[in-house]
């Protein structure tokens, strides 16, 4: 090891956070750009299901708090990307990386939102398993990465809250509200589950990530941290699990449950779920038709810095 | 060159309640001072986090080097007297 790797690898182990401005190697550097960037767009991407709900949510109550929400997850956004840039990437390359397919997000945002009750179990579920990982990643070792999911934590847990409260109302309400809660678990309960990644044996970038504590705890960890957590709250709302095979270990202190669908995970990361194509074909729209926005905000600009220039002369 | 190479990176500072310091919190591009402030309130302060910000351009910073620390500091480290510790009391009145 060189002199600057072994002063790199004392700081992990010391627990020291690494700093924009130290020495890296340029794998841990690479490694940390595609892991935030991807959670940046994750957050980014996460916005489309429920912007489409906003108009439909079925109060004026329901629609301020996911419009806050959907404003919240715009500033996660910013957050990380802010946080990625600080290791020498631009915001607009990372833009064009999700583009072109180049660069991944979260592939829950790639399932159908059908109904009112899968925004409800959006929150709930799919907010609730990022909040479990981003919980462990408050202690990462890239100090602007740690800091922005610290601020991202103590927002987001009204995401979880609201969410719950909004399906707990359908789990109480009509029988044919009930069964569209129950619906909405039965198809979000597994694709939240792949959100933690693929088990740790098949993961690509773990093992590095876990020695250079990017990643303070594994896939399977976290997962079954969140199958845990979950089957209570399952419960309260008076639906049926939709693991019928889950069941509580007493060896282990933690719940037992079915292998998930790996085929169909591959097939959704690799561009074949119901909204790839969709999802990144809006965000460039959104993009291009935004342009006009960001041309006028530099020609006002640029008039009032001439304005001053005039005045001061 | 699309729109934010173009504008400036500012870094945010929230004074989160009078009699407080003003903490850095994380930065953002906006065209201007006034622009980044309002940006900053935006994204920042949306659960009255702050009652003052303060913005300032990254570039404008000028700041130690990390590498440099040792050399930088050290002719603070053997002045151990600048420290209440240094000095040992007779037990009866070491809580001064």
């Amino acid at each position: 090891m060189t002199p600057e790797e072994q002063n790199f690898m004392r700081k992990i182990e010391a627990e020291e956070k690494i700093e924009p401005k130290d020495w890296m190697p340029d794998a841990y550097r690479k490694n940390l750009i595609r892991q935030i960037s991807q959670h940046a767009h994750s957050e980014v991407i996460g916005m489309q299901p429920e912007g489409n709900y906003i108009t439909r949510a079925p109060s004026l109550r329901r629609k301020a708090v996911l419009i806050s929400k959907v404003q919240d997850e715009a500033g996660h956004g910013l957050y990380l990307y802010s946080a990625a840039e600080t290791l020498g990437i631009s915001r607009s390359e990372m833009i064009e990386q999700l583009q072109s397919g180049k660069a991944k997000y979260s592939s829950i945002f790639n399932y159908p939102v059908l109904t009112w009750a899968d925004i409800a179990a959006i929150g709930w579920l799919v907010d609730g398993a990022a909040i479990v990982n981003q919980v462990s990643l408050q202690r990462t070792s890239y100090g602007p990465y740690s800091r922005g999911m610290i601020r991202i934590c103590k927002e987001e847990s009204f995401h979880q809250r609201q969410g719950y409260e909004a399906m707990l109302a359908l789990a109480k309400g009509s029988p044919e509200q009930k069964a569209m809660a129950q619906d909405a678990l039965n198809r979000f309960y597994w694709p939240a589950l792949m959100m933690f990644g693929p088990h740790d044996s098949d993961s690509a970038h773990s093992q590095k990530s876990m020695e250079w504590k990017i990643k303070r705890e594994t896939n399977d960890d976290l997962r079954q941290k969140f199958v845990d957590q979950t089957v209570k709250q399952i419960e309260v709302l008076g639906l049926d699990h939709p693991d019928q095979a889950i069941k509580w270990n007493e060896a282990r202190g933690h719940y037992d449950s079915s292998d998930l669908n790996w085929d169909e995970f591959w097939s959704v990361i690799n561009g074949n779920g119901h909204c790839n194509r969709q999802r990144i074909e809006h965000h460039i729209a959104a993009h291009d038709e935004g342009e006009w926005v960001r041309d006028a905000i530099t020609a006002y600009n640029e008039k009032k810095r001439a304005k001053k220039a005039q005045q001061a002369a | 060159m699309s729109v934010t190479e173009k504008l400036e990176l500012f870094e945010v500072f929230v004074r989160s309640k009078r009699g407080l310091d003003h903490k850095h919190v994380g930065s953002l591009h906006a065209e201007d001072h006034e622009q980044a402030l309002e940006y900053a309130r935006d994204c920042y302060t949306r659960r009255s986090e702050g009652v003052s910000i303060w913005v300032i351009k990254s570039s404008d910073i000028c700041a130690s080097q990390e590498d440099d620390a040792d050399c930088f500091y050290d002719p603070n480290d053997d002045k151990p007297y600048r420290h209440a510790t240094y000095y040992v009391l007779p037990d009866p009145v070491n809580n001064m």
